[in-house]
């Protein structure tokens, strides 16, 4: 049993999304961060000091761990947006204002 | 779990009842669409009060009865979920309130302030009123403002948890954060889990993850939870609380995941991503059993130490926040302090969902009446004041039995990061302490810059204060979220906008109602 | 601590003036206890941006402290460890004006500042650009002052504490200051036992006044709100400190309203800080959206990227000011022993270097670099510390200018 089938899930059809230019699946209602988790993908963002990989932390949008650069928006939070067809999802690094 | 407090739903109708400004009803803004907020609201609206209820998800329901999105279809949501006819009560008297004109839902709007304007309509109960300030999810760049005569503050909880090396790593989630992704967005993230912290929490994240086919390596708990049930022997209420747990425990011995009592982890392994954990039991005085570590692989740890309410749209209303619970502080009626702000739910204490429920219940029975211009009669939700009580009573026996480990900072190495944001360690901390001259939170902040990273020290400031050996404070936040200076250097430009519309989204106009 | 310590010096206050008094005093072979009832820092110091500034004060008593300060500055940066332990960053400092009647005004500033001794260019509309690429497009000029700097405050303090050796008491609250029957000064009453010296230096900053009253003595030291916006993480977009050539009296000014001009400037750490406000509410500390709202605008007017850069934070502090706006500093004539060093009103932290140095002259008996006449303590008579006199300027009847000519913009230190 995954979640989807606990919970009876019947989505409507994937789309594709790029991660740094590679082409995911996505599914509608799903946020960016559970697309990438459901893809594999468990960091997408790497600090401004240690240059460390960070993902989902809190889930809920309080600790801003999943940052992520959406569509050359820098400083989305992974867990709130919701991910739409086409969406081209890049690796945050440092501030994610440096591009 | 008695669902009795919730009160009477569903008696729309109400609502377009004269109230004393000029035939118009009085407004009140409900901040979080969570059990309390949801209590409050159709209490309230049920009494002839127009409701603004405002929240930060796509979907009303919280953290507790946080829903799949609808576009994912799910035909059987509930298998995610406990209580499930509390929330059908909760999600179809709203509806049906929304239909009736008498609530109107503001989804995704995340609040950053809520202003108390000394200028307003004469007659009102509280003069100059409200603005609650939004930011429209999820690009929270486009500003909404809500005009309300009375706020409820429902805001809520979010998760602490304590640091040890290695939780940093990607696969190291909070318990809530595992719940949260996978009620929300029906995803997990690995195969096999370890649940680990403190705290009644852990026992429905195990029993979910396992249930949605992770593999759940341990379920790790610091405290030894047999000591609640001697500890709230004499309490009423406890019976559908403690078959509550037994329940979980059923479940968890079903599904035969190892439940390791007054134990811990101590730390967490991998390069880029989780690869293992080690755990440790703990003995009387709360230390790690030389000897007793184990290292158990897993790719994913849900870990949590408790709650901490959303206190910051409170504190900067000028709110008293009881700075031991760090929760705002409320008389019989879920009144704060300020005239026209009540509060209601995890932000008053942590409590519960069912707890919640009672408080939003008399918060928004009270703002009713008083936005009347009437004295409520307490009697009239003496079912939901029982309730409140018997649960707070529950809940205070519950954080002595739950408490982390006392020494869990002897595990912390001087390299671990103990501030995720601006990756400062804990030798930073101690440097600052030990050396620098800090003696509270605020000046280790100042020294180190832990806590001031984007997260604002939500995450690390219980660790900090116990790091420094200093009492945590409450943090005073004006912005609950970050606000573009754009929109910043025009809040509240907007003149007093018309009567309510009743209209159901915020879209159709910058200022609501 | 119920024993009696025994010192030369004592000084109330742990904030940046203390700290630096605590240095330089010890530098000068004296034995130096800091007491503090808070944390380091805990006060005005924790609550402002941390500017070392020359640009915005005009030829007199203040700028004279203002460059004996930055070259005491430049060589404690100049330590080893020192200068990157609290962040100094020379960045200099730059004056914008949105017209050319604005510049004029700035230029002619300018010119009486060289004279007496600061350095400013004059910066014509093109250069501008290339001095801050991001600043808006069509303000006249300005002028840029390379000796401007900023340090980390908190850490300025802390380090420099920790750098004079001194005998730091954090939480321990002076209770009373002890005097001898002649009346001179021998000490303070803790809540946690006597420290006995023979020298005691206020730098109690906003809260100099409480200290003093201590003493038996007046000083009026009132308190002025100041809020400082936060944002977030950036790269270095905003490179000096920059800010509007609105040549007002703010500072000077005794209206008790709220004044606003932007004052913005990056930190190394990332986040860009945003000032300044200043209004007389007391030690009211609750948020202010209409004051936070007057900034965010005024910094966006002067840098139009920052519209959708998310502020993060607001903090509060609290200036210490006196009726003619400069610090007291020196000897009291009226307690022998007492010294005070507060009332630098949101420029403390640059001029605390000075400030230490000739309290530590002071103290160790030689003729201190700067004349202490206009920071004279006992400068006010009673009658100026009435409520109802409080808005008359001491300066206007006394004969000295006072600093009505000082821009507004510098006030806090970072956080």
């Amino acid at each position: 049993m995954n979640p989807s089938e606990l919970a009876g899930a019947e989505p409507g059809a994937a789309f594709t999304v790029t991660l740094d230019g590679r082409e995911l699946d996505a599914l509608p209602g799903q946020t960016v961060a559970a697309a990438l988790w459901a893809a594999g993908v468990t960091s997408w963002r790497t600090t401004r000091g240690g240059g460390r990989p960070r993902g989902v932390f809190c889930g809920i949008g309080v600790c801003f761990d999943c940052l992520v650069t959406v569509n050359d928006r820098p400083n989305q939070r992974a867990c709130l947006v919701p991910v739409r067809p086409g969406d081209a999802i890049r690796t945050q690094e440092g501030t994610g204002h440096e591009h | 779990m008695s669902t009795e407090p919730v009160g009477p739903y569903g008696q729309a109708g109400a609502y377009g009842q004269a109230g004393p400004r000029g035939g118009t009803p009085p407004r009140l803004a409900v901040v979080g669409a969570g059990p309390a907020g949801l209590a409050a609201a159709l209490a309230a609206t049920a009494r002839g009060v127009h409701v603004t209820l405002v929240d930060s998800a796509q979907a009303p329901g919280g953290q507790f009865y946080r829903q799949p999105a609808a576009a994912l279809g799910a035909r059987r949501p509930q298998a995610l979920h406990h209580q499930w006819r509390t929330w059908r009560r909760l999600r179809d008297g709203l509806a049906r309130h929304i239909a009736a004109g008498g609530v109107t839902l503001l989804p995704q709007h995340h609040v950053w302030c809520v202003e108390r304007r000394s200028e307003g309509p004469a007659g009102r109960p509280h003069a100059g009123g409200f603005t609650v300030h939004a930011l429209l999810g999820p690009g929270q760049e486009e500003p909404v403002e809500v005009r309300a005569d009375g706020v409820v503050l429902a805001t809520g909880g979010y998760e602490k948890v304590l640091p040890f090396p290695g939780w940093t790593l990607p696969g190291v989630i909070t318990a809530g954060g595992a719940q949260a992704m996978l009620k929300g967005g029906l995803v997990v993230s690995g195969r096999t889990a370890v649940v680990a912290g403190t705290g009644p929490l852990l026992l429905p994240v195990a029993t979910g993850l396992a249930a949605a086919g992770v593999r759940v390596a341990a379920l790790v708990e610091s405290a030894a939870p047999r000591a609640l049930a001697r500890r709230v022997g004499t309490l009423a209420g406890r019976a559908d609380k403690l078959a509550e747990g037994a329940g979980y425990a059923l479940e968890l011995l079903r599904r035969r995941v190892r439940t390791l009592v007054r134990h811990t982890v101590v730390e967490a392994h991998g390069t880029d991503r989780l690869e293992a954990v080690t755990v440790a039991a703990l003995d009387t005085a709360g230390r790690v059993r030389p000897g007793s570590e184990r290292r158990i692989p897993c790719d994913t740890l849900a870990v949590g130490h408790g709650m901490v309410p959303h206190t910051d749209l409170a504190e900067s209303l000028g709110c008293r926040v009881d700075a031991h619970g760090m929760s705002v502080a409320v008389d019989d009626e879920q009144r704060t302090d300020v005239p026209g702000v009540w509060a209601a739910g995890e932000v008053t204490g942590i409590g519960g969902a069912a707890l919640s429920l009672a408080e939003g219940h008399v918060a928004g029975r009270s703002a009713a009446a008083r936005l009347r211009g009437r004295e409520p009669d307490p009697r009239e939700w003496e079912a939901a004041a029982a309730s409140r009580t018997r649960l707070r009573e529950f809940f205070a026996a519950l954080d002595t039995v739950y408490v982390p480990p006392a020494h869990w900072a002897e595990q912390l190495t001087d390299d671990t990061v103990v501030c995720r944001c601006e990756e400062v360690t804990a030798g930073a901390v101690r440097e600052a302490v030990g050396e620098l001259g800090a003696g509270d939170v605020r000046t280790v902040k100042l020294l180190t810059r832990a806590g001031m990273g984007w997260c604002q020290g939500r995450m690390c400031g219980p660790a900090v204060a116990g790091l420094a050996g200093c009492a945590e404070t409450t943090a005073r936040r004006p912005f609950a979220c970050p606000v573009p200076l754009g929109v910043l250097a025009r809040a509240g430009e907007r003149g007093e906008p018309g009567p309510p519309t009743g209209e159901t989204q915020g879209r159709g106009g910058p200022t609501v109602e | 601590m119920t024993e009696r310590l025994t010192c030369d010096v004592v000084v109330v206050g742990a904030g940046m003036v203390g700290a630096a008094c605590a240095l330089y005093a010890a530098r000068a072979g004296l034995g130096v206890t800091v007491v503090d009832r808070g944390p380091v820092a805990g006060g005005t110091t924790g609550a402002g941006e941390g500017n070392l500034l020359v640009s915005d004060k005009e030829p007199g008593p203040e700028l004279r402290l203002a460059l004996l300060s930055n070259r005491l500055w430049t060589d404690l940066a100049a330590e080893p460890g020192l200068g990157t332990a609290f962040e100094y960053d020379p960045k200099g400092g730059l004056v914008v004006a949105s017209a050319p009647e604005g510049l004029a005004a700035l230029e002619a500033f300018a010119a009486g500042q060289r004279t007496a001794g600061v350095a400013a260019e004059t910066v014509t509309a093109g250069q501008l650009r290339e001095l801050e690429p991001e600043s808006a497009p069509g303000l006249a000029g300005g002028v840029y002052y390379p000796q401007d700097a900023q340090v980390m405050p908190t850490l300025a303090a802390a380090h420099l504490v920790r750098a004079s050796r001194a005998r730091l008491l954090t939480g321990c609250t002076v209770t009373g200051v002890l005097r001898s029957r002649d009346g001179a000064v021998r000490g303070v009453r803790t809540d946690r036992g006597e420290i006995h010296a023979p020298a005691v230096v206020n730098a109690a900053g906003t809260w100099g006044g409480e200290v003093a009253a201590l003493a038996g003595v007046h000083l009026p030291v009132l308190p002025r709100r100041g809020f400082v916006l936060v944002t977030e993480p950036l790269p270095p977009l905003v490179r000096h400190k920059v800010y509007a050539a609105d040549y007002v009296a703010d500072v000077a000014s005794d209206s008790a309203a709220l004044q606003t001009s932007p004052v913005v400037e990056g930190t190394a750490a990332g986040p860009v800080l945003i000032g300044a406000s200043r209004e007389r509410v007391g030690f009211d500390r609750s948020f202010s959206l209409p004051v936070v709202r007057a900034l965010a605008a005024g910094a966006t007017r002067l840098f139009p990227f920052l519209e959708r850069v998310r502020a993060m934070r607001t903090y509060v502090g609290f200036r210490p000011y006196m009726p003619d706006h400069l610090p007291a500093i020196g000897p009291d004539p009226r307690v022998p022993g007492l010294l005070h060093a507060c009332g630098h009103e949101g420029a403390g932290i640059g001029l605390a270097t000075g400030t230490g140095q000739l309290i530590a002259q002071v103290l160790g008996g030689r003729t201190p670099d700067l004349d202490l006449t206009p920071f004279r303590p006992d400068r006010f008579a009673p009658r100026d510390e009435e409520p109802g006199l409080r808005g008359r300027r001491f300066a206007a009847r006394d004969g000295n200018p006072g600093r009505r000519g000082r821009f507004v913009a510098h006030e806090e230190e970072a956080e």
